[in-house]
């Protein structure tokens, strides 16, 4: 009997992998509070560089994250397969086209503009302060729209 | 200032928590904790949805118990001049297609990427900063402009 089933006597292996998610999410909402990214002042206070009042706490947050997560893909990369899953799902692509370029920097106006990414637009969301509603709106309609088209014409 | 202007700390601390629910999400699930992928992926195949709407969930809930416990956590201690709710909705669709054309956000490139060192992670990241950096002094540069 594997650890898993002692604990998880009743749930299949998917299940606990949906559970785990959950938490997954709210550790990383915590991360987001906890580092002030869910904050439009403190976003915009790093984008803006030249407001003569420079935070460059979002710099840190990267670090911290960056560098937990490079420790952790050091060691998780030399397993064959996830513990609740049959196989990693990573990126195939490898070479920078056109649509990286663009994509990327069409994400980065909107970022700019509006002071929020997608996960802290999401946690911020809960506010329900009417400018947040309304970008977190406007983002899913893009996610799902763009979404759509590109697996329509990828087959 | 109540506020200081840089925070170090917290924020590290912050990153860090986000740098181990990657990699939780990445040895359980196997998945990259990018969340413009894991949002959109909704529209995708049926049985690949209940883990991406428990994250998501997970996050909203988050900033459920934020609102309650600390509001302070989800407000800005300066207003925001010149981001009007239509503004913003605008900037939300725009984020919205950029990240699926780019293929990623702060969180799948920024963070999942690099940790891999993903050569096109580097190349997004290093995009969406500058034109964010440019859109966000052009939003200040706009704002003094047309207030009194």
């Amino acid at each position: 009997m594997s650890p898993r089933a002692l604990v998880f006597p009743f749930a299949s292996r998917k299940d606990v992998g949906v559970l785990v998610a959950g938490l997954a999410g709210l550790l990383f909402g915590a991360g987001l509070l906890t580092s002030g990214m869910t904050r439009q002042d403190k976003v915009v206070g790093f984008l803006d560089v030249g407001s003569g009042a420079w935070d460059p706490s979002l710099a840190m947050v990267m670090v911290g994250a960056i560098g937990v997560h490079a420790i952790a893909w050091f060691f998780i990369k030399r397993r064959h397969a996830p513990i609740l899953a049959a196989r990693f799902v990573l990126p195939t692509l490898k070479k920078v086209d056109a649509r990286l370029v663009v994509g990327s920097a069409l994400f980065g106006i909107g970022w700019g503009v509006g002071g929020f990414c997608p996960a802290p637009a999401l946690v911020s969301a809960t506010s329900t302060t009417s400018s947040i509603l309304m970008f977190a709106g406007g983002m899913v309609l893009g996610l799902f729209g763009t979404e759509l088209i590109l697996r329509r014409r990828n087959g | 200032m109540a506020d200081a202007l840089f925070t170090p700390w917290s924020a590290l601390l912050g990153g860090a928590l986000i740098g181990l629910s990657a990699s939780l999400l990445m040895v359980t699930l196997g998945r990259v904790a990018g969340v413009s992928g894991i949002v959109a992926g909704l529209v995708g195949p049926r049985d690949d949805r209940p883990w991406r709407l428990a994250f998501i969930v997970g996050l909203l809930g988050a900033g459920l118990v934020a609102n309650l416990a600390f509001p302070e956590l989800l407000t800005s201690s300066t207003p925001s001049v010149g981001r009007t709710p239509l503004l913003l909705g605008v900037a939300g669709v725009v984020v919205g297609v950029g990240t699926r054309l780019g293929g990623g956000c702060t969180s799948g490139h920024g963070v999942c990427g690099l940790s891999r060192f993903s050569w096109r992670s580097l190349v997004a990241t290093l995009i969406f900063m500058a034109t964010g950096a440019a859109a966000a002094t052009i939003v200040r540069l706009a704002a003094a402009g047309v207030s009194p």
